[in-house]
């Protein structure tokens, strides 16, 4: 190669796969710093979880639902309004996604000898490490209010282990609404679309036993119930009953489906017109 | 390397749908010279740029780049060539220097090597004070020159530059110019494309017109300016009695006398010589100026005398190609 660089160059010569590794790692710095330089999406990673937990509790707790015993509605909320948050949450990842699409950097990105999927995976891999920080602050908020978890230590590892399968899940879910909305606009009426009726729908608000019952098969079923359910019960110590490994085959399913099919449309939308 | 040409595209066909953009494209680019792609928008310039930078595909004919077929080896090529679009592909919210790490490691530059490279043409770019700042607040001039420098972070011998001027101030594209003709000197392929006459004529060591797809002249500046048509000398006079005075003392360089205003046309061909000439020949009749211009053929001349029609784009203000 030609070079009047007087900077002698030196290429890394590892094997491919950690190569690829390397490209996803440098494609999350590059998301994270987006996340840290953005004051206004920071200032919602921060409030939003604050001000829904305030909120909500506030509202329902006038309402009185029929709750289980003993259980009051924050330590009844904390479990859905985390999940409702990350849920949420996760369109940045679509956001993000549908941004780098509107601008020159793909075409950047495609004449790079990188990996294709790193781009991806630096969205949804950085948009975990934000919710993570949502989620913190709302179990402080929840705990300034007066929320008493009783989950054993083993049981937090499972709660965030869940949690974090859950989030990669719906992020990746976002990166295929990313691609194919194409634009913030088009990201927000599809994560109304999508993302709306499943959070609502869910037993995030309210036990689905009380709910409508035209909706409730459909609330006592979906993925978002069952991850929100197998939280609630470790949190505040009910029975778990068959929520923890269905939370965890629909998040895994999830993310083993939403993976390649985002990769896929993602190389379609940018690559070989 | 088999041959002194970096780029060879053979009968390179493409098109969207019934739409067809490329018509059996032929184009050769020597080793360490400078070739332009003029021609209007729509031409087919830009779908060119990308199929020899692997980022589209193609229905027909063939490229490659220092050896390497671009539908069988794309890795290859990928590490050959250097592009600069007309968009800037450059993260907005990471900072100049950022960018430029970011993007040599993705080259497979080691971090060490990314950096110093980095510092390295932020020096040579002019952007040493600004590669602290996220590029949002960089000018339309700082982003194509930070652009162009990420496309050279892993030292391409082949780089393409797809009209890297267009939308720039008159400075930041004088200090394009003088990036390009840097990059030349070095010893670079480039190949340029550009709606601008002049630049082509500026930078190119060679011109390639094309239009609808297909080539439709090629040659150095200067011969396809003597196919177009020379440089014009307009002399405008006050009466109209100078006027008729002038035809005769000019003579047969007269190319055209417009009555209504008072103007003579002059084709010249070496402009030294020629204005002089004309100049003391109407010295020595005596008769004053009251204004003179010279014309350089433009992007419509070249269009009006190749294709027989002015280029879209332009319609209402083309220069009517007087021969």
């Amino acid at each position: 190669m030609d070079s009047k660089s007087t900077v002698k160059l030196e290429f890394s010569k590892q094997p491919k796969p950690l190569l690829a590794i390397k490209d996803s790692l440098l494609m999350v710095k590059r998301s994270s710093t987006h996340i840290i330089r953005n004051r206004d999406q920071l200032i919602g990673t921060f409030f939003q979880p604050i001000m829904f937990l305030v909120l909500f509790t506030a509202v329902f707790n006038a309402v009185g639902l029929a709750l289980p015993k003993g259980i009051d509605y924050l330590s009844f909320l904390m479990a859905g309004i985390i999940v409702q948050t990350v849920a949420f949450g996760s369109t940045t990842t679509s956001i993000a996604v549908a941004n780098d699409l509107q601008r020159g950097i793909v075409d950047r990105f495609k004449s790079l000898p990188m990996s294709n999927l790193a781009v991806l995976n630096g969205h949804v891999i950085s948009d975990v490490f934000r919710n993570g920080i949502s989620t913190i602050v709302m179990l402080l908020t929840g705990l300034l209010f007066g929320f008493r978890p009783n989950a054993s230590f083993s049981e937090w590892l499972v709660i965030i282990g869940i949690l974090v399968i859950f989030t990669l899940a719906f992020s990746w879910l976002s990166a295929i609404m990313g691609v194919l909305a194409g634009s913030v606009e088009g990201v927000q009426w599809m994560s109304f679309l999508i993302v709306f009726p499943l959070t609502f729908a869910s037993g995030a608000f309210a036990p689905t036993d009380s709910l409508a019952s035209w909706i409730r098969p459909f609330a006592e079923n979906q993925p978002i119930t069952h991850v929100i359910e197998a939280i609630r019960s470790m949190m505040i110590g009910t029975p778990i009953g068959d929520h923890g490994w269905l939370a965890l085959v629909w998040s895994i399913g999830i993310i083993v489906v939403c993976m390649p099919v985002a990769a896929y449309l993602f190389r379609k939308k940018t690559i070989k017109v | 390397m088999p041959s002194n040409d970096a780029i060879v595209v053979k009968n390179l066909k493409k098109s969207y749908g019934k739409n067809s953009v490329l018509k059996g494209l032929n184009l050769t680019v020597k080793r360490g010279t400078m070739v332009a792609l003029l021609g209007p928008n729509g031409a087919g310039k830009t779908t060119t740029v990308r199929i020899m930078s692997t980022l589209l595909n193609f229905d027909g004919g063939s490229v490659s780049i220092e050896g390497n077929d671009v539908k069988s080896d794309p890795e290859a090529v990928k590490s050959m060539i250097g592009l600069t679009g007309q968009s800037a592909a450059v993260d907005e919210i990471l900072t100049g220097r950022e960018n430029l790490i970011m993007m040599g490691q993705l080259y497979r530059l080691t971090k060490k090597s990314a950096v110093a490279r980095a510092d390295e043409l932020l020096r040579e770019f002019d952007l040493v004070k600004a590669g602290g700042r996220s590029v949002k607040t960089y000018s339309g001039g700082m982003r194509r020159r930070l652009d162009l420098a990420v496309s050279l972070i892993a030292t391409p011998p082949v780089i393409f530059l797809d009209e890297p001027t267009t939308g720039l101030d008159p400075r930041s594209r004088l200090a394009m110019w003088a990036i390009i003709n840097q990059l030349k000197a070095e010893g670079k392929t480039i190949l340029l494309t550009t709606q601008y006459l002049e630049e082509a004529d500026q930078l190119a060591d060679n011109i390639v017109v094309i239009d609808g797809g297909k080539v439709i002249a090629e040659g150095t500046a200067k011969e396809l300016k003597a196919k177009v048509g020379r440089d014009r000398l307009e002399l405008t006079f006050a009466k109209e009695s100078q006027l008729k005075d002038a035809v005769k003392a000019l003579g047969k360089s007269v190319i055209d006398n417009d009555g209504r205003e008072l103007t003579v046309t002059v084709m010249i061909a070496d402009t030294n010589k020629d204005v002089k000439a004309a100049l003391t020949s109407l010295e020595k009749a005596k008769i004053p100026i009251a204004s003179m211009a010279i014309h350089k053929p433009t992007l419509d001349d070249v269009f009006l005398s190749l294709t027989g029609k002015t280029k879209k784009s332009a319609a209402p203000k083309a220069k009517k190609g007087k021969k």
